[in-house]
């Protein structure tokens, strides 16, 4: 097929050879500019320069320290969530619960942040995130129960669980547990000995990231050097087949589920006591749907899962910039996020072509030197 | 006073469960031919905007209603193509696209309208059925919009296309067993693309029937997670349309009820009311529902040739 315009001529045709560096890469590349060019679209037809909000997105992400600090500091919780995902759709479990064991995560690090006063902090710290955890990891085991004895969809029960923690989570921050003089709906500040020490000057780098870094290997390990994840793994291939070998289906689908919101819960232990510092309703972000996305994308492998969770945590401080500068409205960051997502996975047919741009003189010139 | 009560609770429970309905029974058809429509969250969304919007263009609600299910029906075929010719994970293209759908149609809001946003645009005028509608305690329910008495005619007619008809066998058959229906010269891929064009005409027609028939007006987030509970209706509803009618009245009641309780004004704090739909819904899965068996081959992709 090939399309003039102006003086070039764009030639697209299915690609022969099927392998090499550039066949794995070509998809990838033309799903971004697919993705840039439709953004560019929708912010022109706003009335604003497109060039000028992708310069302003590329310097939130990357330009100054501080910068590259809010990347990271986004990344954190994408990946951790991510990583939890990897292993229960790795046991062939769809969740999409991620957002509500966030938040449970967040509500119980908070209650021991905040009411826990005569622990020291070396041992508070940890006692927070094991709430937060349990609170996750919790939040998550109810659907895998549900699932694994009774066979009721994961999917619409943590879809529901969502709902379910996020009002939970408003109830404590106007009730329970929200700040005197209870103007604000949110939770009292945490102790300052349960932040996270700040580990770079300058940025908000939080502790936390090297939690999240350490998580890559652990669930790693997890999933491939262990006979927890091999069983797990042979669950998801084929229940039928990992019955008759003897592996109990049940306990590894209610385990694999309560580990998958153990990370989910750590994120949101980790969003509290690194960032905010304090419970509000909606802290989570959208967090937890944007690392289903992530994990999938990384191919349900923790390297992957870090890469892709990268870059979502980049295009998130990009686009908190560029709104901020072009009062653009806020909305493009969910339009560009749902781009990506489908863009990205269409990626493998894209490599399938070639597209080759020349202009005009050119191709007669070859025309000609063919004949 | 408790006769008022019930009959205001039907009515409520109807016209909110009817928007759930429609976009279920949109889903049902996507679940019967092997998709997870996952997406109806964003279709409903674009439904609703494009009714509204069609209605204030030509303050005409059959000309929004059209554009709604048009709008339905663009934005489910990308889930169509992603599902169907893509072959990716259905669930995350479908997460993927009511992100796109719902940022999509805050933004529209801000560009379409350059007088600023309507309060109101014209909507769908009340069919009240004379002699049904006096009757005691449930003549209310013969007092409703045009879309909610053809959201309840649907119900029959779509039983019969899925069960009676053959188009309805091999729809079936390609969420059963695709590769067998490929082997008997069914088209898959065909019926697929079907079901998912009837899937976005529902979509739509739900979407229009939450923004045009209730409020007639647009708002961002005003869906709420309908979308889901839709999706969720065809597996309470034990993949029937008369089931999926069912689980969208019992969601309507419970969001009726809700409210209502909230209103009566009872010492118990306003979240955990709200909560209440999503945990009927649960305990309806757990108690009454169980072990629901959907189609076999759901959520996976068709490749001719493959065992």
């Amino acid at each position: 097929m090939t399309v003039k315009i102006g003086k070039a001529e764009v030639e697209v045709k299915k690609r022969k050879k099927k392998n090499g560096f550039i066949y794995k890469f070509s998809g990838i590349l033309i799903a971004f500019v697919l993705v840039l060019l439709i953004t560019a679209l929708i912010i022109a037809l706003s009335g604003k320069n497109p060039l000028m909000a992708f310069s302003y997105m590329f310097q939130g992400a990357f330009s100054t320290e501080y910068n590259i600090g809010e990347t990271i500091i986004k990344t954190c919780p994408l990946l951790l969530c991510s990583l939890g995902l990897c292993i229960c759709y790795r046991a062939g479990l769809t969740s999409i619960g991620a957002e509500g064991q966030m938040a449970m995560g967040g509500l119980m690090a908070t209650i021991a942040g905040v009411y826990f006063t005569s622990l020291p902090r070396a041992v508070l710290i940890p006692v927070c995130m094991i709430m937060g955890m349990i609170g996750g990891g919790v939040w998550a085991g109810i659907v895998g129960y549900l699932k694994a004895k009774w066979g009721i969809s994961e999917i619409i029960n943590t879809i529901m669980m969502n709902y379910i923690a996020a009002y939970i989570v408003t109830y404590m921050c106007s009730g329970p547990i929200q700040e005197p003089p209870y103007t604000f709906i949110q939770s009292s500040q945490l102790q300052s000995s349960a932040f996270l020490t700040k580990l770079i000057q300058g940025t908000r780098i939080h502790g936390g990231v090297i939690l999240a870094f350490v998580s890559i290997f652990i669930v790693y390990f997890l999933l491939w050097k262990s006979p927890l994840g091999y069983q797990m793994r042979a669950v998801g291939l084929n229940q039928a087949a990992a019955r008759t070998s003897g592996i109990n289906v049940t306990k590894n689908l209610i385990l694999s589920m309560a580990l998958s919101g153990v990370f989910c819960g750590l994120a949101g232990a980790v969003e509290i006591m690194g960032l905010h510092h304090r419970l509000m309703p909606g802290f989570t972000s959208n967090l937890g749907f944007d690392a289903m996305a992530i994990a999938l994308l990384g191919g349900l492998h923790p390297l992957g899962a870090t890469v892709a969770s990268l870059f979502f945590g980049a295009l998130r401080a990009g686009a908190s910039t560029m709104q901020h500068a072009m009062q653009v409205p806020a909305s493009l960051v969910d339009i560009i996020q749902g781009l990506v997502v489908i863009l990205v996975l269409t990626q493998h047919v894209f490599s399938d072509f070639v597209i080759r741009i020349t202009s005009s003189k050119k191709r007669l010139a070859r025309v000609e030197k063919e004949e | 006073m408790v006769l008022n009560f019930i009959s205001g609770l039907l009515e409520s429970a109807i016209r909110t469960g009817c928007p759930i309905m429609l976009c279920g029974l949109g889903c049902l058809f996507c679940s019967k031919s092997g998709i997870i429509n996952f997406a109806m969250e964003g279709v409903m969304t674009m439904g609703a905007f494009f009714a509204v919007f069609g209605s204030y263009l030509t303050g005409n609600p059959w000309i929004g209603l059209l554009m709604g299910i048009a709008a339905g029906v663009v934005s489910n075929f990308i889930l169509g193509i992603m599902a169907i010719t893509v072959k990716v994970n259905q669930v995350v293209v479908g997460a993927g696209l009511n992100s796109l759908c719902i940022g999509l149609s805050s933004y529209l809001l801000t560009v379409c309208y350059p007088d600023g946003v309507p309060s109101q645009v014209t909507g769908f005028s009340y069919v009240t059925l004379k002699s049904l509608a006096s009757v005691p305690i449930i003549g209310v329910i013969f007092n409703e919009q045009v879309l909610t008495y053809i959201a309840f005619l649907c119900v029959p007619a779509i039983a019969f296309i899925i069960n009676k008809t053959s188009f309805g066998m091999a729809l079936r058959a390609c969420g059963e067993q695709p590769h067998a229906a490929d082997s008997l010269g069914i088209n898959v891929v065909r019926k697929r693309y079907t079901a998912i064009l009837i899937s976005g005409i529902f979509g739509g027609l739900g979407g229009a029937a939450l923004s045009l028939g209730q409020l007639s007006v647009f708002s961002v987030g005003m869906v709420a997670g309908r979308g889901y509970m839709a999706w969720s209706a065809v597996t309470i509803g034990r993949y029937g349309p008369v089931g999926v009618m069912l689980a969208s009245l019992l969601f309507g009641l419970a969001s009726a009820l809700q409210v209502r309780m909230q209103a009566i004004g009872i010492a118990i704090p306003s979240q955990f009311f709200s909560m209440f739909p999503y945990v009927l819904t649960m305990i309806v899965l757990v108690s009454v529902v169980g072990r629901t068996v959907g189609p076999k081959a759901i959520g996976k992709p068709f490749i001719k040739g493959e065992r």
